[in-house]
C-alpha cells in the first residue's frame, strides 16, 4: 500500500480523535506501522481539534502529518486550515451538512457527505464522525487499491476495540454509523 | 546499683553541637524517650530538617533521612507511603516548617498523612545566625529585624497550631513549652501521644514546643527561659488545640 | 497482540511493570494522562497515587519513598522539573535511585505546550545545583518508551543514581503499538542501604547530602564521579541508521530524530549517502558511537527541537574533526521532515 496520512479535524466534541483512532488501530490490526498525534492544549476545551494518522509498510518517521493524502473535515475552520496542504490527488471528506463552502482546487478528490444531518435523522446523534469513517473507508480502502489498509471485518474489530466497555450500548451505534457512511453514494 | 536514670536508647552517643541552654537537647531526649517507651526505635524513621537540627541525623539512633530545607514532611509522606508499617517523624523547627514548608506542612496536615510532627518553635532562625523567623514575635529584634519586627513591613507572626487546628485532617494539636519540669513532663505526655496517634491509625499529630535561643536571643539561658513564659506564651497560649479521639481516617 | 497507547499512558504502565506501585505528581502539560492513568491503575495494584501540592513537594515525596528502598518515581513538563530540580540534586547527593519523566513544552519560562527539546542541557548539564550527573535517556518511539523505563529503574538501582527519561509533548502525547513486559515479572530489588527500620538488628542508616567537612564531601564527590566513569564506558547507547557509507550523518534524538529519519529516507531514494545517528542516551553521551562514525563520514548535522543544545556534545564527541552543522526549531514548533531535507541538500551541495 502506498503511505496514508490522514488529519482528521473539527470541533472539539464532534469525535475527530476518536475516527482517527478506530481507523488507527485498523491498521494495527492488519499488522501495519501506525500512529496517531492529537493537537492538544486549550482546543481540546471546545476549540478546534485534530489528529494526525499515519498508516504504512515501514515504520513513521514523523508522526506529525503537513502534508496528508487525506483530510476529514467538520468545521470550516479546519477545511480552511488543512486545505491547501493536502497533496495533489489527495482524498478530502467534508461534513457538508456544517460547511456550505465549496472547494475549489481541482486536483482533489472531494467528497461532501452531510454527515451531521444523516446522524441526526437516523437516530446517531454525534456519530457525525464515525459516518465518515464510513465513507473514509469506502473511498479510501473499498474503491482505492492502493490506500486500501483494511478490511470490513478489521474496521469493526477496531471500532469494538475503540469503543469503551463503560460505553457498551455505543457499539451498535457506531456501527450502524459506519454503515451508512460506507453505502453513502454521494 | 540501680539505675535510676539514663540516656534513651534511641539517642547515638554522638555528642549534640547544639548551644549552652538550648533547649533542642530536652525535646530529642523527649522524642528519644518515646521511641524506647512505644518499643519502636526498629521502625521508626525520622527525617530531619534545616536549620539547628539539621545533624539530629547523627543524634536519633533510629533510620534517619534529612531533608532539603522546607520539604521534611513532603519526604515524611514518601516514607510512609511507601512503608507504611514505619513510625515515621519529623523534626523541624521554625523556618522550616512555617515559612518555606508551609506548603508541605499545610498539604501534609490536610491529606492527614499518619505521622508525627515534631515542631520547635523558638521565634528566630538559629543556624544561619539570629534572623527573622515567621514566628517572631512582633517588635523582636533579630539580625534582619534590627529595629524590632515591624508588623507593616514584616507582617505577624504565625500560629501553627491554630492554623493546622482548622484542617479536618489534624488528629492531634498540641502546643508545650520546655521551661521547666511541670511543662517538660507536659511536653514528655503530648510527644508521646502523638507517636501512640500514629501506632493507632490516627492520622496527622503535631506537637509544637516553644524553645529557647539563648545565643540568638542575645540571652544566658536563664533568662531566655524567663524570656520565653513572659513574651512567647502570651502570643502562643499552651495546650491541646485539637484532639480527635477516633482519628481522621475512615481506613486504619 | 499490540495494543495503541499514548506515549504518556505506556510510560506509566511501563513504571508500574517494572515493579514501580509509588507515583507522585503534580498536573502539568502535556503529561497529565500520566498522572491520571497512574491514579486509575495505581489502586489495583495496592500502589499509591499522590497528588502533591505542587512539584516540589512531589519530588521529595519521591525522596523519601526511595530513601524508604522501594522504587518511586514523578512526571511533569519542562516547568515542573525546574522546580524538581533542587529534589534532584538532593536525591544525587544522597545516592538516591529513582524515575522522573520530562514530557518537555516550549520554554524559557512558562512557554507554551507544544513539543520541544529545550530542557537538554538542564537534564544533562546543569538541572540543580552541585557536582552531579543523573542518567538520562531519550526514546523516540511508544514501544522504546516502554522499553527504557525499566531500564532506566535498573541503571538507577545499580549505580544509585537518579534516571530521568526526556521525552517531548509529541511522545507523550502520540499513540503507537506497543507490547507490553509482563505484570509482575520484576523481583524488588533488595536495598541494605535504605532507611526503613533498622529492627535492632543493624546500625542506623543515614540518607543525607550534608557533609561539612570538605574532604569527606570531596572524597564523596569523587567516588560518585568513578561511578560516572563506569557508566560512561559501560552504558552508552545509540541507534546508527544508514551510517556505513554515508557522506553527511544527522544526529538527532527524541522526536527530531524520527524527523529526521524520514527526511534521510527520502534523500537514499534519490540516491544520496546519507545517514543518521540517534543518541539514546543522552547522558552518558554516545560519545564512542559519534567518534566512530567520524572517521569515515565528511560532515554532521544535528537536529532538535531547540537552538542547538546538544551540538557542543557532538562537536567534542568528533573532536572538532569533522564539520558539524545545526538546524532546529523551538519553542514548540517541529521541523517538518521537508525542512531537513532541504537543510541536507543544502550542504551537500
Amino acid at each position: 500500500m502506498k503511505n496514508l496520512n490522514m488529519i482528521f479535524a473539527g470541533f472539539g466534541g464532534q469525535g475527530v480523535l476518536f475516527a482517527g483512532k478506530v481507523a488507527a488501530y485498523a491498521g494495527l490490526i492488519e499488522n501495519k506501522e501506525i500512529s496517531w498525534l492529537p493537537s492538544y492544549g486549550p482546543e481540546m476545551r471546545g476549540g478546534t481539534a485534530n489528529c494526525s494518522v499515519c498508516i504504512s509498510d515501514e515504520p513513521i518517521g514523523s508522526p506529525l502529518v503537513t502534508t496528508p493524502n487525506v483530510l476529514v473535515a467538520m468545521n470550516l475552520p479546519s477545511l480552511d486550515k488543512f486545505i491547501n496542504t493536502v497533496e495533489p490527488g489527495g482524498t478530502v471528506l467534508i461534513d457538508s451538512s456544517l460547511i456550505d463552502k465549496k472547494v475549489e482546487r481541482i486536483d482533489l478528490s472531494v467528497h461532501y457527505v452531510p454527515a451531521s444531518a444523516i446522524a441526526e435523522e437516523k437516530g446517531l446523534k454525534g456519530l457525525a464522525n464515525m459516518i465518515l469513517v464510513g465513507k473514509l473507508f469506502h473511498e479510501v480502502c473499498a474503491a482505492n487499491g492502493d490506500f486500501g489498509f483494511c478490511t470490513r471485518e478489521t474496521l469493526d474489530q477496531a471500532i469494538q476495540k475503540c469503543v469503551p466497555a463503560r460505553k457498551a450500548e455505543m457499539l451498535d451505534f457506531n456501527r450502524q454509523a459506519v454503515e451508512l457512511g460506507a453505502a453513502c453514494g454521494i | 546499683m540501680a539505675i535510676v536514670f539514663q540516656k534513651p536508647h534511641a539517642l547515638t552517643d554522638a555528642p549534640l553541637h547544639y548551644c549552652p541552654g538550648c533547649t533542642h537537647g530536652i525535646v530529642h531526649r523527649l522524642v528519644a524517650q518515646a521511641l524506647d517507651e512505644l518499643g519502636v526505635e526498629g521502625r521508626t524513621v525520622g527525617v530531619a530538617s534545616v536549620g539547628c537540627s539539621v545533624m539530629s541525623y547523627d543524634y536519633f539512633a533510629c533510620d534517619m533521612v534529612e531533608a532539603p530545607h522546607g520539604r521534611a514532611q513532603a519526604v515524611a509522606t514518601g516514607i510512609k507511603r511507601a512503608k507504611p508499617q514505619n513510625v515515621v517523624f519529623t523534626y523541624q523547627g521554625d523556618g522550616d516548617l512555617a515559612a518555606i514548608g508551609t506548603a508541605e506542612t499545610v498539604h501534609a496536615a490536610t491529606r492527614g498523612e499518619n505521622i508525627t510532627v515534631i515542631f520547635i518553635n523558638n521565634a528566630i532562625y538559629g543556624m544561619t545566625g539570629g534572623q527573622m523567623a515567621p514566628t517572631s514575635l512582633p517588635g523582636q529584634i533579630t539580625q534582619t529585624t534590627p529595629y524590632g519586627r515591624d508588623t507593616n513591613t514584616a507582617g505577624y507572626p504565625v500560629r501553627v497550631c491554630e492554623l493546622l487546628s482548622t484542617l479536618d485532617g489534624v488528629a492531634f494539636a498540641q502546643r508545650v513549652s520546655v521551661s521547666d519540669v511541670k511543662n517538660v513532663n507536659i511536653a514528655r505526655k503530648a510527644i508521646k501521644k502523638a507517636f501512640q496517634n500514629q501506632l493507632d491509625g490516627k492520622g496527622y499529630s503535631i506537637v509544637e514546643v516553644l524553645s529557647t535561643c539563648p545565643t540568638n536571643w542575645g540571652l544566658s539561658p536563664v533568662e531566655a527561659v524567663q524570656w520565653m513564659n513572659e513574651n512567647m506564651v502570651p502570643y502562643y497560649p499552651l495546650g491541646v488545640y485539637k484532639d480527635i479521639a477516633e482519628g481522621v481516617k475512615t481506613v486504619k | 497482540m499490540k495494543v495503541l497507547m499514548k506515549g504518556n499512558e505506556a510510560l506509566a504502565e511501563a513504571a508500574i511493570r517494572a515493579g514501580c506501585h509509588h507515583f507522585f505528581g503534580y498536573p502539568i502539560t502535556p503529561q497529565t494522562e500520566l498522572a491520571a492513568y497512574m491514579a486509575k491503575r495505581m489502586p489495583k495494584v495496592n500502589g499509591t497515587y499522590l497528588q502533591a501540592e505542587s512539584e516540589i513537594a512531589a519530588i521529595n515525596m519521591v525522596l523519601g519513598a526511595s530513601a524508604a528502598g522501594i522504587r518511586a518515581m514523578t512526571s511533569s513538563s519542562s516547568p515542573g522539573i525546574s522546580l524538581k530540580s533542587e529534589g534532584i540534586s538532593y536525591m544525587a547527593g544522597s545516592d538516591l535511585p529513582a524515575l522522573i519523566i520530562n514530557v518537555q513544552r516550549g520554554g524559557p519560562g512558562l512557554g507554551g505546550i507544544q513539543p520541544s527539546q529545550s530542557d537538554y542541557w538542564q537534564a544533562t548539564k546543569a538541572g540543580g545545583h552541585g557536582d552531579y550527573q543523573i542518567l538520562v535517556f531519550a526514546p523516540s518511539t511508544v514501544q522504546e518508551m516502554v522499553d527504557l523505563v525499566s531500564d532506566a529503574f535498573d541503571l538507577a538501582d545499580q549505580y544509585r543514581i537518579p534516571s530521568m527519561i526526556l521525552a517531548d509533548g509529541m511522545l507523550g502525547q502520540m499513540m503507537e503499538p506497543v507490547e507490553l513486559p509482563e505484570e509482575g515479572a520484576k523481583q524488588p530489588v533488595e536495598k541494605t542501604w535504605a532507611a526503613c527500620g533498622h529492627e535492632n538488628k543493624r546500625e542506623h542508616n543515614i540518607i543525607n547530602s550534608l557533609y561539612l567537612t570538605p574532604d569527606k564531601l570531596e572524597s564523596l564527590v569523587l567516588e560518585r564521579y568513578e561511578r560516572y566513569e563506569i557508566i560512561k564506558k559501560k552504558e552508552q547507547r545509540a541507534e546508527e541508521y544508514l551510517t556505513d557509507d554515508a557522506e553527511l550523518i544527522v544526529v538527532a534524538y527524541g522526536a527530531s530524530a524520527r524527523v529526521a529519519r524520514s527526511a534521510v529516507n527520502k534523500l537514499r531514494e534519490q540516491g544520496q549517502k546519507v545517514g543518521l545517528i540517534r543518541p539514546i542516551t543522552l547522558w552518558p553521551f554516545p560519545v564512542d558511537t559519534l567518534k566512530k562514525a567520524a572517521a569515515h563520514t565528511k560532515q554532521m548535522l544535528v537536529v532538535e527541537m531547540s537552538m542547538g543544545q546538544m551540538v557542543d556534545d557532538v562537536k567534542l564527541s568528533v573532536d572538532c574533526k569533522i564539520p558539524v552543522s545545526f538546524y532546529g526549531r523551538t519553542g514548540g514548533m517541529i521541523p517538518t521532515p521537508a525542512d531537513v531535507q532541504a537543510e541536507i541538500e543544502k550542504l551537500l551541495k
